[in-house]
C-alpha cells in the first residue's frame, strides 16, 4: 500500500473544504465545507495508524472517531445557530451578518435595548397577545 | 500498485471529485447529494486501509445523521429547488487560499512519503478498537460525553430564545406592533431597524 495516496487524497480535499468556507455565501454549505476538512483530517489520522508504528496499536482510529464525535456535535450546535439565524433574519448568508453590532446587542440586556436583542421573544409575545383577543 | 493502490486511488478520485462538486454545484440539495458520495467513497478508503469500525461509524454517523441533518437545515431555511445564483461570493481569494492550502499540504506529503510502500496492519475490528477506546483512551472518551451532552444542551438553549429572557418579555404589550412595524417606531422600534 503505499500511503502517499490517501495522503495526497486528504490534502486535496483539506484545501477543498478551505475553499468552500472561504467561497461560499450560505452558511449550510459552509458547514458541508467544514464537514470536508473534518473528513481530510480523519482520513490523515486513518492512514497515519497504518504507516506510523505507535506504541499504542490503532491510536490514530480511536481519534478519527473521537473527531467524528466532535463532528456529530458541531454539526448539531451549529444547525442550532444557523435556524435561529434564519429566525432572525430570514436569511443565511453569512456576509449579510452584523457583527459590529454584536457588541451593542449584548450589554443591552435592560428594558432600554431589548427590542434588537430578543427579537424571537417578540414572537412569544404576539403569542401572548393574541391571548386576550380570543377572549374577547 | 497491488490491489489496494487501485481501490485508493479510484476511491480517491471519487472523493475529491464529488468534493469538487460539493464546493462548485449552484443547488443547494445537489451539494448534500454529492457530500453523501464523497463520505461514502472516504468509508470505502477507510476500508481498504483496515480500519472497518471507522468506515462504519463514518456510514453511520456521517452519511446517516450529519448529512440528514444539513439536508434538514436546507429545508428549514426555505431553500430553492432550483440553481441560485446568490450561493457563492467572487472566488479568487477563496481559489488562491483553498488551492495554496490543498497543494502546500499535498506537496508537503509527497515530499515526506515518496513513493514508499508499507505493509497493512491488522485490521482495526470493533474487538481491537474497543479494546484501545475502554482501556488506554477510556479518559478522553468520557470528557467526549460530556461534550455530547454540553452540545445537546447548547443546541436546545440556542433554539429556544424565551429561555433566559422571561422578565425581559413581560414588559411593554406593544412588542408586537414593534415587531411588525420594524424601524418605523422611534422608541422601541429603533434598535430592532437597524439591526435588521
Amino acid at each position: 500500500m503505499r500511503p502517499v495516496i490517501p495522503y495526497v487524497t486528504a490534502a486535496f480535499l483539506f484545501g477543498l473544504g478551505v475553499y468552500g468556507v472561504l467561497r461560499r455565501r450560505n452558511a449550510v454549505l459552509v458547514l458541508m465545507a467544514v464537514e470536508l476538512m473534518l473528513n481530510a483530517v480523519n482520513l490523515i489520522l486513518v492512514t497515519a495508524d497504518t504507516t506510523v508504528r505507535a506504541q499504542l496499536p490503532q491510536g490514530g482510529q480511536v481519534f478519527a472517531l473521537f473527531v467524528i464525535v466532535l463532528a456529530a456535535a458541531e454539526i448539531g450546535v451549529g444547525l442550532a445557530i444557523v435556524l435561529q439565524l434564519y429566525r432572525l433574519k430570514a436569511s443565511v448568508a453569512v456576509d449579510e451578518v452584523p457583527l459590529t453590532e454584536a457588541p451593542a446587542l449584548v450589554p443591552a440586556g435592560g428594558p432600554a435595548g431589548d427590542t434588537a436583542a430578543g427579537r424571537p421573544s417578540d414572537r412569544s409575545d404576539a403569542r401572548g397577545a393574541d391571548r386576550p383577543e380570543v377572549d374577547r | 500498485m497491488t490491489g489496494a493502490d487501485v481501490l485508493l486511488l479510484a476511491l480517491g478520485a471519487v472523493a475529491v471529485g464529488s468534493g469538487v462538486l460539493v464546493v462548485a454545484t449552484k443547488h443547494l440539495v445537489r451539494a448534500g447529494l454529492y457530500l453523501v458520495v464523497c463520505l461514502g467513497a472516504l468509508a470505502g478508503m477507510y476500508l481498504v486501509l483496515t480500519a472497518e469500525l471507522v468506515a462504519w461509524v463514518q456510514v453511520l454517523i456521517y452519511v446517516g445523521a450529519v448529512v440528514v441533518l444539513l439536508l434538514f437545515a436546507v429545508m428549514l431555511t426555505r431553500a430553492p429547488i432550483g440553481a441560485s445564483d446568490d450561493l457563492d461570493r467572487p472566488g479568487w481569494p477563496a481559489a488562491l487560499v483553498g488551492g495554496g492550502t490543498g497543494l502546500g499540504l499535498a506537496a508537503l506529503l509527497v515530499d515526506a512519503y515518496r513513493w514508499t510502500s508499507v505493509e497493512l496492519p491488522d485490521p482495526g475490528t470493533a474487538e481491537r478498537l474497543g479494546d484501545q477506546i475502554f482501556r488506554t483512551w477510556v479518559l478522553p472518551f468520557e470528557v467526549l460525553s460530556v461534550l455530547l451532552l454540553a452540545a445537546l444542551v447548547g443546541a436546545i438553549v440556542l433554539s429556544r430564545p424565551d429561555i433566559g429572557r422571561r422578565e425581559v418579555d413581560r414588559d411593554g404589550s406593544a412588542r408586537p406592533d414593534a415587531d411588525r412595524a420594524r424601524g418605523g417606531r422611534p422608541g422601541t422600534g429603533g434598535e430592532g431597524g437597524r439591526s435588521r
